[in-house]
């Protein structure tokens, strides 16, 4: 374990750029604010890469760690958690990945903002969020994760919140925040468990002030040695459970990815740095941090497994059926995480993650080409407004095709190796029970071919086909809304008002310079991460056996199996698993493409464009519930009865003594006296009788 | 030698006499010289157990009460001259603007 003097300056950087912005940026220009923003992640990033290149892969593969304590931030009785952090693989492949997209993404704001109001504030945001975020990835214990974590949630509700005028905006903030909540509470708890069963929160073992610390991973680990397994498997199930709790809010899974797609009334910059490329994956990162916690429980490996390919195909449903151009995206970004939590529960972590690095590319390119239209369209978001953009936005149309033939799984495409890893990891599974493997990877193949399908409708409804923002095609557009209710008609003529002076122009060079580089990531940056089965075991998996040291392996449910053999076997099984998700991603497109190709405008089913109708659901049985007990009991009964009651009671009594009090005070000082007199007469004889006694 | 309690006894029918000559009295001036008559009973006490414990203490505090009585009937006549000034009388239950 070597110590570094790096990470503190990696992480305080943004948090610098925040209280500077946030303290004096008001009156500066956008350009000073911009370069300041732009700047402090800047020198995070060149510091991160130097830090992981220079510093953590020149160590044998088995000690790539890095640490630096701070100082020791709370010490009471046996509880210890120190500021302190670390790097190690896992941790480094988000730090690479976070401090990069964020940099880029940063540079795309300063075009995509340009004109807003509280322009500082937005980069004091997101400088803050960046502080947070790698507190959250490099924290070496619980609770400082926990700080990140929370830090994240509250910057991701303030930028969500950002056009604070618009009360949609307003309440999908609200509505992030505490969905949220419900999951941070099941974090707590299970870190709380953790505490309690290994009687520490550290990630590693250390030394600090000549105290050794043992990692929390470790001191678990020793309850296999003399406790009764069935317990010591029912309280890893209850940990991991309740991990995974924290896990499905921050990830947005079934039940609670609902925040996620609202989330998306924040500026498209956000919601291409923090709703997809790095918050929302903060969940599949602590999955794969306390790998070694999952793997003891076959159970909640499993939960995780369903839970992720449930939300995967789920979500991909609904994202073909959607016509905000961010909304389909948020969706795909809840399906795609719900790719990686299967990968983690069939025991690929390393699969997961890889999934996390290629995803935050590829989704953080389609985001920011999504803002980047939105802008062009000078604030359009609706696909049926769209159409021929490909002529007037040619750098954005090429980079976020990029993107689209990713995230499809196009062969040696970056999507294409993270996802095809993740379905052989899936079906070839062996912590999970017999048929689910096959059947969760049914799943995933499905969703493979979804996410074809639709990201291939978005990439046609908005580059190709029809100019349908133009005047003579308002008539269609006109009944597609007429169906839809007339609350948006007024809207509609105002479109129809101003679609004259409409032109779509492409985005400055500040803008679609970070679209190339995400692009050419986007394509590239999978390569690092090809599975051995495709080069038939020739060329190692350098992403997998960098991350190695860091996962835990999951272990097989039925036995052992003897590995050379199911090594040839699965090689063979992988190219051929290769071939048919190959297929489905191609298939996908073209499938799309002669579908929406013809018909644009084609009507999903109401169930799907609904969304299931989860959000309704969750009213009725959740928020309508909590409303009607806050109001008929909270308000109407507890506060004004009781609580009121007993402030009012209070004044009532004083106000009651001071009537009867007054009663003496009749202003003769002889009277006065005799009182007096009485008093001492009452004092003695008291202790008359007492002596008496 | 006269028993310690014929000392005790007079000094509390002295003080008996002051608290409800206090009570009684309506003129400002007697009142003062029952309170008067109720300090010196405490001082004869003092002075008897100074001298039954053969214990000097005692009557150093009689020197402290004299004085403190002193000061006090300098403030008290001040005042009743200043009530007299101002009501042309020195009955007390005249004197009730304690109460607002």
């Amino acid at each position: 374990m070597m110590k570094t003097e790096l990470l503190a300056p990696i992480i305080f950087m943004p948090l610098i750029g925040a209280a500077i912005l946030g303290i004096w940026g008001k009156h500066w220009s956008e350009k000073l604010i911009g370069a300041i923003a732009c700047s402090t992640v800047g020198i995070s990033t060149v510091l991160s890469f130097y830090l992981v290149f220079a510093k953590l892969l020149v160590l044998p593969a088995d000690g790539r760690l890095l640490t630096q304590h701070l100082f020791t931030w709370i010490k009471a009785g046996s509880f210890r958690a120190d500021f302190a952090f670390m790097v190690d693989p896992l941790s480094a492949v988000m730090l690479l990945f976070v401090t990069f997209v964020a940099f880029w993404i940063h540079v795309f704001a300063t075009g995509y903002m340009h004109g807003e109001d509280g322009y500082y504030r937005f980069f004091a945001y997101l400088n803050l969020f960046m502080f947070m975020m790698l507190t959250l990835i490099l924290a070496d214990n619980f609770l400082l994760m926990f700080v990140g974590w929370e830090g994240v949630g509250l910057c991701s509700y303030l930028l969500i919140g950002y056009y604070f005028l618009k009360d949609s905006a307003n309440d999908a903030a609200k509505k992030a925040f505490i969905v949220n909540r419900i999951g941070d509470a099941g974090f707590v708890l299970g870190v709380m468990l953790i505490f309690l069963h290994a009687g520490t929160i550290s990630f590693i073992d250390k030394t600090v002030d000549g105290a050794s610390v043992d990692s929390s991973f470790a001191r678990l680990g020793k309850l296999f040695l003399n406790a009764d397994p069935l317990w010591v498997v029912g309280t890893m199930t209850a940990i991991a459970l309740l991990l995974f709790v924290g896990a499905i809010g921050k990830s947005a899974q079934i039940p609670l990815f609902v925040w996620l797609p609202d989330a998306m009334a924040g500026p498209t910059p956000v919601s291409a740095l923090i709703h997809a490329a790095t918050m929302v994956t903060a969940g599949v990162y602590m999955v794969a941090r306390c790998s070694p916690i999952y793997t003891k429980s076959p159970t909640a490996m499993f939960v995780v497994a369903v839970v992720g390919g449930a939300t995967a195909l789920l979500a991909a449903t609904i994202a073909i059926a959607q016509w905000d151009i961010k909304k389909v995206l948020a969706y795909s970004t809840v399906s795609q995480l719900g790719y990686m939590f299967l990968a983690c529960g069939a025991g690929g972590f390393s699969a997961g993650i890889f999934h996390v690095f290629t995803h935050s590319f590829f989704k953080a390119l389609l985001f920011l080409g999504a803002g980047s239209i939105i802008i062009g369209m000078h604030h359009e978001q609706d696909l049926r407004f769209m159409g021929g953009l490909k002529k007037y936005m040619p750098k954005t149309f090429w980079t976020v095709a990029m993107g689209w033939l990713a995230i499809s799984g196009v062969p040696l495409f970056s999507g294409f190796f993270s996802k095809d890893d993740i379905l052989y990891r899936t079906f070839s599974s062996s912590s999970l029970p017999s048929p689910w493997g096959a059947v969760l990877w049914v799943a995933g193949v499905a969703t493979a071919g979804l996410t074809a399908i639709y990201m291939t409708r978005l990439v046609v409804l908005a580059f190709f086909g029809d100019e349908r923002y133009r005047p003579h095609h308002e008539e269609g557009a006109h009944e597609v809304k007429a169906a839809h209710g007339h609350e948006e008609s007024e809207a509609t003529e105002d479109r129809a008002a101003y679609a004259h002076r409409l032109i779509p122009r492409e985005s400055p060079a500040n803008m679609w310079i970070p679209l190339v580089v995400l692009a050419v990531l986007s394509v590239a940056g999978g390569w690092i991460g090809i599975s051995e089965g495709l080069t038939g075991g020739r060329i190692p998996n350098a992403f997998e056996h960098f991350l190695e040291p860091a996962i835990a392996k999951p272990v097989a449910i039925s036995g052992e199996l003897t590995v050379s053999a199911e090594h040839a076997e699965s090689h063979t099984l992988e190219l051929a698993l290769t071939g048919l998700s190959a297929i489905i991603g191609i298939g996908g497109i073209l499938i799309g493409w002669s579908w929406f190709k013809g018909r644009p405008l084609w009507q999903p089913p109401s169930l799907l464009e609904n969304k299931y109708w989860v959000d309704e659901v969750y009213n009725r049985l959740f928020v309508e519930p909590i409303k009607s007990i806050s109001t008929e009991f909270f308000w109407k009964v507890f506060d004004v009865k009781i609580i009121d009651g007993a402030v009012n009671g209070a004044a009532w009594l004083v106000s009651g003594m001071g009537d009867v009090l007054r009663l003496i005070q009749v202003g003769f000082t002889r009277v006065y006296a005799a009182l007096i007199l009485a008093g001492a007469l009452v004092v003695i004889g008291y202790f008359l009788i007492g002596l008496n006694r | 030698m006269v028993p310690i309690s014929w000392y005790l006894a007079l000094s509390a029918i002295l003080f008996t006499i002051g608290v409800v000559g206090v009570f009684v009295k309506q003129n400002a001036i007697s009142i003062f010289m029952c309170i008067e008559l109720m300090l010196n009973a405490v001082n004869l006490t003092l002075v008897t157990f100074s001298s039954f414990f053969n214990e000097v203490s005692g009557q150093l505090f009689v020197f402290i009460v004299m004085t403190v009585a002193a000061a006090e009937a300098a403030v008290g006549l001040a005042i009743i001259i200043s009530i007299f000034r101002n009501r042309e009388s020195i009955n007390v239950d005249e004197a009730n603007i304690l109460k607002l």
